[in-house]
């Protein structure tokens, strides 16, 4: 549908599409808070984050009222307001934020866009909430393609829409080229917990069942596999996806849920390391019970990765008292998203503060918290 | 040192002059160059070094060595015992294997 | 037959390491020459598992390691260069030069690049004329080959932008000076199986027959690793001392002649300073002349940056196998993996590296006396 084929912004479903169509890269003046901020805002983050799709800017009045009506029954975020209100829910508040600077932007399975909704998303499902609402703050580098920002606000809304969350605040700043990467973005979110669920590392004991969500390493094998110089075909794509529906259905059952954390950067092996160091217990992981799909498998015995290491963004570690840990296994795999989900193994008293593994051979290992980013290897 | 994995070749095309092969290594795939194994052909496994391949995986070889290993009695001299025959597939004959006596050192 | 799973079956490990401990009647030293091997070995536990019948040692194979400070420091002075794209494979990134890493370099705006292949730095030089690549050539033989290619392909293109920086070395000349040291404790040698894939076997002979010891070319999955040792041991158990190949499928007699060929052409062997270590004779590759026009070192005036190793870093005895990094009074105190002194404690097969890890869960220690 792009209007004129030349990368430009698909304008078609925009409500007044002309003001942009002067300016298919960001400039200057799209953060001066003036016409071009306000144009960007109105036909370009009001439609994509519109919480139904194509009912897009409901609510906002004529072309130049930055302000909502009062009364208004549209979206939070079209009213435009300084601040967005909210109802105050029964229970406790989940509050967290990220920022996402993901390079490459587009990857096999998602976008820099899916990631920041989805990231806040599931740093609020890990304890327990469930997830209302997200604001967005955007620094845009000069020349970015107003497409690519297009695409990646789209992907955040269906994400949002997806992940049953609402965005309903947004700041945008532009800086100069050279200044910054293209596009950063930071989301955060708050969610609501219900009273009297406590997760946590002070609540793993001795006994403890470990176990994933999901097969793992997908997230961080499909973006290096776009990575400028090591570019390889694989079979694989990000699992970047929201897990408050898996989560809940676990706390729903009644099982009995000590701690949950998403493996993201530094993958499983900084997870349980980070589990193991505040429980100031053991765990211990077979690692041939660790789901790892084919291709991450390969991937990593191609570039020296280790799968333990590499990032994960649509599954989760959880720590299961024991007498509940077949239960959590079949609950989870019930749930398309954790359809895999597999017992990994045990916390101990043994070795506190530290992740050891049994290797394929029977022998024990030390899982590690990786250093710093994994680099490709060649010995 | 070294990490070089085997793959399975797909494709092979020539690209000025160099002999190029795609190459899938159990679900991941990439260019590799195949300048220095010319009897590589299509489904052959090779061993594939920072994307170059170094030699064509001798299938026979590798099912006699996992066959020994299912031969194996622990402890037993005979089943275990390879004698200095099995120098591999090159052109070196057991009378070629260098021997020398072996005074082992204490303990360590 | 896939070439991987096969070959870590865990029935047949345990057959093999029933072998081994049914076999020795004594601790024996063996030498896992290759960095590959050592992660194998690390990774799934074998020296934990084999403890009490044979000691690991393991050897300078991590061209990581064994890269000398100065070639590092002139790696440093060339990528912070404006006009240069340095491209290294991921393991040199964090190595420590005098003052500095590429890492850093990097932090600091220079155009770092990581490549999987040498042969994606050529590319880089072809779609960036305006640009000095320059690519980062360490290994021993199994990378020499694809070096060479990367130098050949830029000649063929006319590519007056690429240029190496070489750091190439060779085993059989290590092996020679680690058995012919003084105080050698080693017994026998796993030789690395994809050095042989390209060189062939010949190279060994000699050695076998000069110091008395087995060396058994062996491949890098759990079961070729332990299947090498197994035939080390054997030998060493029945007073034989021969040259073996446990990795039939991949490496012959001759090697790869084609590879040989190309690394012939390309390169010519040069006496080189092992990091750690010192000079060895005829233990390097250098560009041979009809090529120098491609070394990076000439091109960016760098050859005379010279530097001295850190005193504290006793990394050159570790990597000969004559003390254990436990040994080391930096050891994980002024030496950690986030803060090292030398190299073995930053690649993934240092044997420092791999210590600190083990170290940690107090597992008794399978090296050294």
């Amino acid at each position: 549908m792009s209007g004129d084929g030349d990368g430009s912004p698909d304008v078609a479903g925009w409500t007044c599409p002309l003001p942009l169509r002067d300016h298919p890269t960001v400039v200057a003046g799209h953060g001066g808070g003036g016409r071009l901020t306000a144009d960007l805002v109105r036909h370009l983050f009001l439609p994509a984050f519109a919480p139904v799709a194509g009912e897009a800017d409901r609510g906002v009045g004529d072309r130049g009222d930055e302000r909502g009506h009062d009364g208004d029954e549209g979206a939070v975020l079209a009213r435009l307001a300084d601040a967005a209100v909210l109802p105050a829910p029964d229970g406790r508040l989940a509050f967290t934020t990220d920022a996402y600077v993901v390079r490459p932007r587009v990857f096999p399975g998602g976008t820099l866009g899916d990631l920041a909704v989805n990231g806040t998303v599931n740093d609020l499902a890990m304890v327990g909430a469930v997830p209302r609402h997200l604001s967005a703050g955007f620094v845009l580098e000069e020349g970015l393609a107003l497409a690519e920002l297009d695409a990646v606000a789209r992907a955040m809304g269906a994400a949002a829409r997806r992940a049953g969350v609402e965005l309903v605040a947004g700041d945008t700043k532009v800086v100069g080229a050279g200044q910054a990467d293209g596009l950063f973005v930071t989301t955060a979110g708050v969610g609501v917990v219900p009273d009297g669920l406590d997760l946590g590392p002070h609540r793993i004991r001795p006994g403890d069942a470990v176990l994933v969500s999901g097969p793992i390493g997908r997230h961080g094998i499909a973006v290096l596999s776009v990575r400028e110089g090591l570019e390889f075909g694989v079979e694989v794509r990000s699992d970047c996806a929201p897990l408050t529906r898996p989560v809940q259905a676990l706390l729903a059952a009644g099982v009995d849920v000590h701690m949950l954390r998403d493996p993201t950067r530094g993958g499983v092996a900084a997870t349980l390391n980070e589990l193991a160091g505040a429980s100031r217990l053991g765990v211990e992981v077979t690692e041939r019970d660790v789901p790892v799909p084919e291709p991450v498998r390969a991937a990593c015995g191609f570039l020296g990765l280790d799968p333990l290491e590499v990032a994960n963004e649509g599954c989760f570690v959880a720590v299961i008292g024991r007498d509940d840990a077949d239960r959590a296994v079949e609950v989870l795999r019930g749930d398309e998203l954790t359809a895999e989900a597999a017992l990994i193994g045990e916390v101990v008293q043994e070795h506190p503060g530290l992740v050891v593994g049994r290797t394929g051979i029977g022998a024990t290992r030390v899982i590690d918290l990786p250093l710093a980013e994994q680099l490709p290897r060649i010995c | 040192m070294c990490l070089a994995v085997p793959g399975r070749v797909e494709e092979v095309w020539d690209a000025d002059g160099t002999r190029m092969a795609r190459v899938d290594f159990g679900g991941v795939h990439k260019e590799v160059c195949l300048a220095y194994v010319p009897e590589v052909e299509v489904g052959d496994y090779t061993i594939v070094h920072v994307g170059v391949a170094l030699t064509r995986l001798d299938e026979a070889a590798a099912r006699q060595t996992l066959a020994l290993f299912d031969e194996v009695v622990p402890g037993d001299v005979v089943s275990g015992d390879l004698g200095s025959g099995d120098v591999g597939s090159g052109d070196v004959e057991a009378g070629d294997v260098v021997a020398a006596d072996v005074v082992p050192e204490d303990g360590a | 037959m896939r070439y991987l799973d096969e070959f870590g079956d865990p029935v047949a490990a345990e057959r093999l390491l029933a072998d081994i401990r049914a076999t020795a009647t004594q601790r024996w030293s063996v030498m896992e020459v290759c960095g590959g091997q050592t992660h194998t070995i690390v990774r799934n536990g074998i020296d934990q598992l084999l403890d009490g019948q044979v000691r690991l040692v393991h050897g300078p194979g991590c061209p990581v390691c064994v890269t000398p400070l100065e070639t590092i420091d002139r790696a440093l002075a060339i990528a912070a260069r404006p006009e240069v794209v340095f491209c290294s494979f991921g393991d040199m990134l964090r190595v420590p030069g005098t003052a500095d890493d590429l890492v850093r370099i990097k932090a600091r705006g220079g155009d770092v690049r990581v490549v999987y292949s040498p042969l994606d730095a050529v590319e880089l030089a072809k779609r960036h004329p305006d640009r000095e690549v320059v690519f980062l050539a360490i290994g021993f033989e199994t990378t020499a080959p694809a070096n060479a290619m990367a130098v050949r392909l830029a000649a063929q293109a006319g590519l007056d932008n690429f240029s190496v920086l070489v750091s190439q070395v060779l085993v059989p000349p290590a092996i020679e000076a680690i058995a012919a040291s003084p105080g050698a404790t080693v017994q026998g040698f796993l030789a690395a199986g994809h050095v042989c894939t390209v060189m062939g076997m010949a190279q060994y002979v000699p050695l076998v027959e000069r110091f008395g010891m087995p060396i058994v070319v062996t491949g890098f999955e759990p079961l070729d690793v332990l299947e090498g040792i197994r035939r080390v041991v054997r030998q060493l158990e029945q007073g034989r001392a021969e040259l073996d190949n446990a990795y039939p499928r991949a490496v012959s007699f001759a090697g790869n002649p084609a590879a040989q060929a190309a690394v012939a052409e390309v390169f010519e062997v040069c006496d080189r300073p092992w990091r750690g270590i010192g000079t060895i004779p005829s233990s390097g590759l250098r560009l041979a002349p009809a090529y120098a026009r491609f070394d990076a070192e000439g091109r960016f005036d760098v050859g005379d940056i010279t530097t001295e190793e850190s005193p504290r870093c006793r990394s050159g005895e570790v990597l000969q196998g004559r003390i254990s990094p436990l040994e080391c009074e930096a050891f994980g105190t002024a030496c950690t993996p986030a803060t090292p002194l030398g190299a073995p404690m930053v690649s993934a097969e240092g044997a420092c590296a791999a210590y600190h890890r083990f170290r940690r869960l107090d597992v008794p220690v399978t090296v050294r006396s």
